[in-house]
């Protein structure tokens, strides 16, 4: 049923059902899931796991939004409250943000979108999933054996000599889950380049496959790097391996060189696939292709590339030399400029478009906002002077918490929602959807932006205790962030419940171009009952306005 | 139902103290915050500008407006457009910041030295009269105060944000900040590096005097030594002396006005003689040999903690002549002890 | 087109029409496109361990050319002869690699095994070695930590070397902490192909890989030969330093 603002075109709920064979159905038992080759099954151990350590990590969030309510110290020990920020940043980094799209929404549907039956290396995807879940298991470890409280950052010598928490577990959790990510880029990367179906040119792929491909190469070159400090830091608190340790001639400054090294790309490695859902999503709810399809491709490549050479902006007043900085901070206003690109391609897809406004737009529209916000205060942070004061300042927090939850975090949530109907065949409800995405952008606005404020003023992150001046815009925060976990517990309510309940989808509930839009909810195995030869250009909509219904091939 | 009287007291203390932007004490901070300020405008224009086009575009082309897409594929001077402009103002501000940073870390010749030690989880301030304070750090109004800091363990960071000025404090090596303060008062200092369990606990006073109040607390808080003083008891005492007598054979080089000299090294390149440079010179002396001598000056690594070398290098800073050394020479060589490799020396 | 949904019959069947090898799975179209994808994948993983590695030569790099004088005495400790056997052992374990690889393409069963386990011998002869090595920096307190020892550094019982000042001597903890880092994690990477090698070996002399199937022992060989090269590089670097 099509009403004038909605695009959604389901089929007629009294007769429609799941198709009899999918994915989901073909095989049963926990271990037809635990030992799958299946991509898209992967995709779903996937969302499931990182789920609960979203659940995980927001706890620690939350102790350390409550403990912030008072200038004191004084809901938890001062021990506690490190280990909560530590232990909520590596979680929510390593945990859910760099897996969060390309492992559940990559796996689901790079293979489908390029016209492949699974990724170039089903086994190590699982194998990846299981590598995963170790990294969760002995970061699970470390919390119940007393935790860490070094920072996710892992600054040496603290870490290695002056702290008697559980270092080694959680350097032990990163670097098993540092290989998964790698084995997933890998698996991407050979994907892409070898299993594109007939007439699946580079520049026909969705730009989704685009950002994927962008982040896989940063995943594959830069997370060694992160790999290899940690066993350095693991040696040297076991075995007296004194790199890093200045009485022994070593110097803590290359430890920061070669964290940061990954770190930096890290985080485009945790947005680049974000940037890919926005294009699809923006794309469809336009009915429109997106705006300078190649300057978007290739704004993203150049972000892997120029990523890997602005990491000592991380190091600015830690005693680089002054043309060090000066080189980083060029570097830094160069990488700025690529996301600028994009989006003002994406602001120019709305233009001359058909427009309505699902839930998915709505984090779409959320994510430009935030995201613009949170980019140009990067711009803020790579000038050098200005520098000087914000860093280590609660405005860092702001900066990152903008781009990696306002953009990332609304990026993944659009993506989740918008393909919903493909990974299970069920609607979503609307209404219950929007206002969820509404009230996250809110508490979003409420938690963060008063920390640009308090940041300005003074106040350094990490801080258990504070000068009382500064309570009133750590109020408002903790208020914001109470909304902002209302916002995220909605979809995992209304998510599960549509898993039973939701409207049939059928195949392409948006109208959406796309292969993954050309075959049934869910898919099969096999994705393809025939591999299909591509002659469509991305994102054309003539094409799809001249499929018929009959083209499209249900199984059941 | 009035605002609570809790509410209030803070609504005002916070309002009026500095709602949005700290107080400007140092010559810097108006700089710094007139580039913040370019950079929220900059911001804001920004976004005001993608909102315009996000809400225009959607309502002009919303669906019951214009149920039709039109197709377009790009546009190439558009692109140029917003990646000119972005970069324009990006390259900019890096100008811009770069030289603020310039300013910020470059101290000018004339400022007035104080030694910072941080430690898990204090600030020692080591003023060259020999005032020692902790978690405190006492100024004069009106003049370049020059920190050189160090760390005894782990990363710390000294924060002053209503002077603007902030600057990472390493073992190992010797960092530096300056800064101006142009009004008398008291102003936060925090440690913004993580460095442990009280990491939040490790904040102070900066106390901005006037010229006058800071001479009567220099008076009134000098007890004992000087810095230099107590460096030339430890020269003495840790027998730098022996070798560093001034004379033309002697077996050290001359130390007297050395500092800020050019030396030549063994190896045929230059160094300038700094803070840094003498500390690293007593820790690792093979790796700083001048020309001319041979590398037999023993390490002083684990012997002097940093409060001691700090007085040294007071002390060589200082020195013009060798009078006194060799006055000294005859006392130090009655104690006769050899520079041996145990025991350390705290003044 | 169908004029009717496809039943799940009609949908697995065409599998058993099409003919392609028994090692290629379903995912791919053909054997060729699996295995060029699996040579890239290789490609690609061989490229991750060179950024691996690359971070612990950055550090060498650093530190060598601080501590110069460190590092020359420290590299004069370690035993060139054992160093020379053990870069020839590698070497020529490459090369019963690559005779590996031959004799499965041109599907010689019997000269598969030996060269696999040639390889194998060559392997355990280095870390055999390597032991020996390890096991004489610990008689010597070389192994950084409380009971590393300077004395040999400050005065070298060998009157060629140089003797230092104990601050350069000092740093020489710094230049055993990268040799065993580096050697250490090859030695892992070696002990690791190994496990590998067994592995193949047995599935070789079952007739796995002389069928046509020879992927995997070519791409093993791909990481076997990074293995010797990054030793190519350890052996100078390490060894080498300014010996007369």
């Amino acid at each position: 049923m099509s009403t004038a603002n909605t695009i959604v075109n389901l089929p007629d709920q009294r007769t429609a059902k799941l198709p009899k064979v999918n994915y989901i159905n073909k095989e049963h038992g926990l271990l037809s899931w635990l030992l799958t080759a299946d991509h898209k099954r992967i995709a779903m151990l996937y969302l499931f796991s990182i789920t609960g350590f979203f659940l995980l990590g927001g706890f620690f969030a939350g102790m350390v939004r409550f403990e912030l309510l008072t200038p004191a110290g004084d809901l938890m020990a001062a021990d506690t409250y490190n280990k909560m920020f530590t232990m909520h940043g590596i979680v929510m980094i390593f945990l859910f943000l760099v897996p969060s799209v390309p492992a559940t929404l990559g796996n689901f549907l790079i293979p489908i979108m390029i016209g492949a039956k699974d990724l170039a290396f089903p086994r190590i995807n699982l194998l990846s999933w299981y590598l995963y879940l170790g990294g969760g298991f002995f970061t699970l470890a470390s919390l119940v054996l007393g935790g860490v409280d070094t920072g996710w950052t892992f600054t040496t010598p603290l870490s290695t000599h002056y702290l008697n928490t559980h270092v080694i577990t959680t350097a032990t959790a990163i670097f098993i889950a540092g290989f998964s990510s790698i084995f997933t880029g890998l698996n991407f990367i050979v994907t892409i380049h070898r299993m594109r179906a007939p007439g699946m040119t580079w520049f026909r792929l969705p730009l989704f496959v685009w950002s994927n491909y962008a982040a896989s190469i940063m995943m594959v070159l830069g997370t060694p790097v992160l790999a290899i400090a940690i066993v350095l830091v693991a040696l040297e608190r076991t075995v007296g391996i004194g790199v890093f340790d200045p009485a022994k001639g070593g110097d803590p400054l290359l430890f920061q060189h070669l964290f940061w090294f990954y770190s930096h790309p890290a985080v485009y490695i945790m947005i680049l696939p974000g940037f890919g859902v926005i294009s699809e999503v923006i794309s469809t709810f336009s009915r429109k292709r997106v705006f300078g399809y190649t300057a978007v491709a290739f704004s993203s490549v150049a972000i892997a590339l120029f990523g890997f050479f602005v990491w000592a902006h991380h190091m600015f007043i830690m005693g680089v030399s002054n043309y060090s900085a000066l080189v980083f901070s060029l570097l830094t206003m160069l990488v700025a400029v690529p996301s600028a690109i994009k989006i003002f391609n994406w602001a120019f897809t709305l233009q001359k478009g058909s427009i309505t406004f699902e839930t998915p737009m709505i984090y779409v529209f959320g994510f430009i906002g935030l995201f613009t916000i949170g980019g140009l205060t990067g711009v803020f942070l790579g000038s050098l002077g200005m520098d000087i004061h914000l860093t280590e300042t609660y405005f860092i927090v702001a900066h990152f918490h903008f781009v990696m939850v306002g953009g990332m975090l609304m990026a993944f949530l659009a993506g989740i929602h918008f393909w919903w109907p493909k990974m299970t065949g069920r609607m979503y409800p609307e209404g219950m959807s929007k206002f969820a995405a509404v009230t996250t952008f809110i508490g979003f606005i409420l938690t963060f932006f008063p920390q640009f404020i308090v940041g300005y003023l003074g106040m350094p992150r990490r801080y258990h205790a504070y000068p009382a001046e500064y309570q009133v815009l750590n109020v408002l925060s903790t208020a914001g962030a109470t909304v902002l976990g209302v916002g995220y517990m909605l979809p995992l309510l209304y998510l599960g419940w549509s898993l039973k309940y939701g409207a049939i989808a059928g195949n392409n509930p948006w109208q959406a171009t796309g292969l993954e839009w050309q075959i049934q909810s869910p898919p099969l195995t096999e994705n393809f009952i025939e591999i299909p030869i591509v002659e469509q250009e991305a994102y054309d909509y003539e094409w799809l306005a001249h499929k018929t219904e009959k083209e499209v091939t249900t199984v059941g | 139902m009035g605002i609570s009287p809790v509410l209030w007291q803070f609504l005002t203390k916070w309002l009026t103290s500095s709602a949005l932007w700290p107080r400007e004490a140092s010559t810097v901070a108006g700089q710094t915050d007139a580039l913040y300020i370019f950079l929220w405008l900059m911001t804001i224009v920004g976004m005001a500008l993608v909102l315009a086009l996000l809400v225009v575009f959607s309502v002009k082309y919303r669906k019951e407006k214009h149920p039709n897409a039109i197709q377009i594929e790009g546009s190439t001077l558009l692109e140029a457009t917003w990646t000119i402009i972005p970069l324009g103002i990006f390259l900019f501000v890096f100008v811009w910041g770069a030289w603020l940073y310039f300013r910020i870390y470059n101290p000018p010749a004339d400022s007035m030295n104080i030694y910072i030690v941080g430690k898990q989880w204090m600030w020692k301030a080591e003023h060259p009269g020999g005032q020692h304070e902790i978690n405190a750090l006492h100024v004069p109004m009106g003049r370049n105060v020059q920190l050189t800091m160090i760390s005894q363990d782990v990363f710390h960071s000294y924060s002053i944000p209503e002077f603007r000025v902030k600057r990472e404090v390493i073992p190992g090596r010797y960092s530096t900040v300056w800064f101006n303060a142009t009004a008398a008062g008291t102003y936060h200092l925090f440690c913004t590096q993580y460095c442990g369990t009280l990491h939040s606990g490790m904040v102070g006073d900066v106390v901005v005097m006037t010229p006058s109040d800071y001479q009567a607390w220099v008076d009134s808080s000098t007890s004992g030594m000087s810095l230099a003083q107590n460096g030339e008891r430890l020269f003495a005492s840790m027998g730098c002396s022996q070798c560093h007598t001034g004379d033309a054979a002697a077996r050290g080089p001359n130390l007297a006005g050395i500092y800020g000299a050019k030396l030549k090294m063994d190896d045929g390149s230059t160094q300038l003689v700094t803070d840094g440079f003498l500390r690293d010179a007593i820790l690792n002396p093979s790796a700083h040999l001048p020309a001319g001598f041979k590398p037999i000056m023993p390490t002083y690594q684990g012997q002097i903690s940093e409060e001691g070398m700090i007085d040294l290098v007071e002390y060589i800073k200082g020195l013009k002549t060798n009078y006194r050394v060799q006055q000294t020479l005859g006392t130090s060589q009655s104690n006769q002890a050899a520079p041996s490799a145990s025991g350390t020396v705290i003044p | 087109m169908a004029d009717h949904a496809l039943t799940h019959d009609e949908v697995v069947a065409p599998h058993g029409v099409h003919e392609h090898p028994f090692y290629q799975k379903h995912h791919f179209e053909t054997a060729e496109q699996q295995r060029e994808a699996a040579g890239f994948g290789m490609w690609l993983f061989l490229l991750t361990e060179i950024m691996f590695f690359g971070g612990l030569f950055m550090a060498y790099l650093l530190y060598r050319n601080w501590y110069y004088d460190a590092f020359v005495s420290g590299s004069n400790t370690l035993s060139l002869s054992l160093g020379l056997i053990n870069t020839i052992v590698l070497i020529g374990s490459s090369l019963t690699m690559a005779m590996a690889v031959w004799a499965a393409e041109v599907r010689k069963q019997g000269a598969l095994v030996m060269y696999l386990v040639a390889t194998i011998v060559l392997g355990c002869v280095f870390l055999g070695i390597k032991t020996v090595e390890y096991k004489e920096k610990f008689e010597l307190h070389h192994v950084p930590g409380a009971s590393f020892d300077i004395s040999e550094f400050v005065h070298p019982t060998d009157k060629a070397e140089k003797p230092l000042p104990v601050d350069m001597a000092n740093k020489t903890q710094i230049y055993f902490s990268l040799y065993f880092a580096m050697t250490g994690v090859h030695a892992f990477h070696m002990i690791i192909g190994l496990g590998m090698l067994i592995y193949f070996v047995i599935k070789a002399r079952q007739g796995l890989y002389t069928t046509g199937y020879v992927q995997p022992i070519e791409n093993f060989g791909l990481y076997w030969h990074f293995v010797d090269i990054v030793w190519i590089f350890l052996f100078p670097l390490l060894y080498l330093i300014n010996r007369h």
